[in-house]
């Protein structure tokens, strides 16, 4: 299919004995978010954390299977270039607490070297801008990134993400530590992504998946069950496994 | 009536253990009190004999009048080897921390901490004896004549009359950096490894290499309990007696080249208090009230640094 930016074929996952994500095909569009839900221990973080190749930094985990990237193998590369090109956010907020609000979102861009003073002092303010946190930081962008609340630190994780400038963002449950209203916020800010950055969010909460995503896939224990536009597989599912799950009888 | 009274007894059991704890942290504040008092007690003939002169006075001479103590070289000997020490140390010690946190495989982990933690509980006369064995003749006979051929140009490693035995200021501060690379590196490594894993994932996402990885995430996360690692190491270094007083040669006499034999406050005492005069006795003492405060000092210091450090990190990084 055309237009699918990240494309995983017959993925398998596993953490020792555990079979965690069980031979998942799935494609991912440009430019729409999608939605990945399912129950606890569904395999949907593991799932996510195969396509930057996170998963394997694990010890005694492993993963086969393919993840094309605009059609080139993601295993055949570089994992440090993957990671750039992949950008990820996580459950808690993992900012880096030595630095400052400026250093925690230059600092990959200083990893990757190559960027004079005015580029990175740019893109800092872009992608604070772009993770809706500019105006609230503008002003005390050396102080330390532990004095934000933390709603804001997962806004600052994103705009860590971004400034790297990655083709891909995934999202491992990114407001599931954090209060309705900051998250409000930070679905507020996938909608405006999605337009510029494919964007793949795991979440356990449906109504979230049904705000945020054009698209849905319903994990169930590891394996793949459905996939649909959000709006039909929220309205019609086709497996009876989605339906019961959508109307809250497991989960 | 049964269930009344051993509630009552629980009550009293309540009361003394609340005693016992109480008591056990009054003899914790009170014992450095008495330390202090014993201590400023056994030294206060030369305290006022000599008043605060005792403490930049370079002469040490119990035998010919007039009779002069002055603890000059002996504090400046107790800094150098400790802070050669660390130099030493510190690289070594956070390497291994590093390894045997971050890169190690797991079945290899184990083993080799449980080595480095045995290090620690070898006896410093040990470290002494294999000093004396194997580090003075090797400095005798080819470092410190390589470091003289070298670097001889440079006071730090002239060499002079009655500095050819191999037992020097800088062979027992090697010894030092040894000792302390158990301490320095086991405390480092149980920093690391309280890192939680979503800090090393955060610069692994951003496209990290497991060094950088390990630099952005543990180690900066850590540095504070790192930090806090190499202080007990340095406090280790200065304090530490046996080892220090079998290599490092034992002389009064100020010198400035690390390859010359010297003396530490620790060292001093441990040689000349069996047969001192009472003067003589008090100035040692002072020298262990000396010490104690230096140790003290440096806690204040790093204290002070740590928190600043904690506060101006944020605009450093």
């Amino acid at each position: 299919m055309s237009g699918d930016k990240l494309v995983v074929q017959n993925l398998n996952a596993w953490y020792g004995k555990t079979h965690a994500v069980q031979d998942i095909s799935l494609s991912f569009p440009d430019k729409k978010a999608t939605a990945i839900i399912g129950p606890s221990g569904c395999g949907k973080s593991t799932f996510i954390r195969c396509l930057n190749r996170i998963h394997e930094t694990q010890p005694k985990a492993r993963s086969e299977g393919k993840v094309l990237l605009d059609g080139s193998d993601v295993y055949q590369a570089d994992p440090t270039e993957i990671r750039r090109k992949i950008g990820m956010v996580f459950q808690r907020p993992n900012v880096f607490p030595t630095m400052s609000i400026y250093g925690n979102v230059a600092a990959g861009l200083k990893l990757h070297g190559g960027y004079s003073h005015d580029e990175i002092d740019t893109l800092v303010i872009e992608s604070l801008k772009k993770a809706a946190l500019w105006d609230e930081v503008k002003e005390k962008l050396d102080q330390s990134a532990l004095q934000l609340s933390g709603g804001q630190q997962q806004r600052l994780c994103i705009a860590r993400a971004l400034a790297v400038q990655p083709e891909v963002l995934l999202m491992d449950e990114p407001a599931s530590a954090l209060d309705p209203i900051s998250t409000a916020r930070i679905e507020d800010l996938i909608f405006d992504l999605k337009n510029s950055v494919p964007v793949i969010i795991v979440t356990h909460n449906m109504q979230q998946a049904a705000r945020v995503a054009d698209r849905t896939a319903f994990l169930y224990l590891g394996k793949l069950v459905e996939v649909a536009p959000t709006r039909d597989l929220f309205e019609r599912p086709t497996e009876k496994l989605t339906e019961s799950y959508i109307t809250g009888r497991f989960g | 009536m049964r269930g009344a009274s051993s509630r009552a007894r629980a009550r009293i059991f309540d009361r003394a253990f609340g005693v016992f704890t109480f008591l056990a942290a009054a003899i914790l504040i009170a014992l450095p009190v008495l330390l202090v008092i014993v201590i400023a007690q056994a030294s206060w003939p030369a305290l006022i004999r000599f008043g605060p002169a005792f403490i930049l006075d370079k002469t040490w001479d119990p035998n010919l009048p007039p009779i002069t103590f002055g603890a000059a070289p002996f504090i400046t000997d107790t800094i150098i080897t400790s802070l050669i020490a660390l130099l030493i140390g510190i690289p070594i010690s956070i390497g291994a921390a590093v390894f045997l946190a971050e890169l190690a495989p797991d079945w290899l982990r184990a083993p080799v901490a449980a080595v480095v933690d045995l290090l620690a509980a070898v006896p410093s006369v040990v470290f002494g004896l294999w000093g004396l064995y194997v580090l003075v003749p090797y400095m005798r006979t080819t470092g410190d004549p390589l470091l003289t051929k070298y670097l001889g140009w440079s006071p730090l490693f002239a060499q002079h009359a009655g500095s050819q035995s191999g037992q020097s200021v800088l062979t027992a501060s090697i010894i030092l950096g040894i000792m302390i690379l158990p301490t320095i590196s086991s405390v480092s490594r149980e920093a690391l490894r309280a890192t939680p894993d979503s800090q090393r994932e955060a610069a692994l996402s951003l496209g990290a290499t497991r060094w950088e990885a390990t630099r952005i995430g543990p180690l900066s996360y850590a540095r504070s309990g790192i930090f806090g690692a190499a202080v007990l190491g340095l406090g280790r270094a200065m304090g530490e007696t046996m080892a220090v007083t079998m290599t490092i040669g034992n002389s009064n006499n100020v010198g400035t080249s690390l390859i010359d034999p010297g003396q530490t406050l620790s060292s001093l005492i441990a040689i000349n208090f069996g047969n001192a005069l009472p003067l003589e006795r008090a100035a040692l003492v002072e020298l262990g009230l000396i010490l104690m405060g230096l140790s003290l000092l440096v806690n204040v210091v790093a204290r002070l640094l740590l928190r600043s450090m904690t506060r101006m990190g944020a605009t450093t990084a």
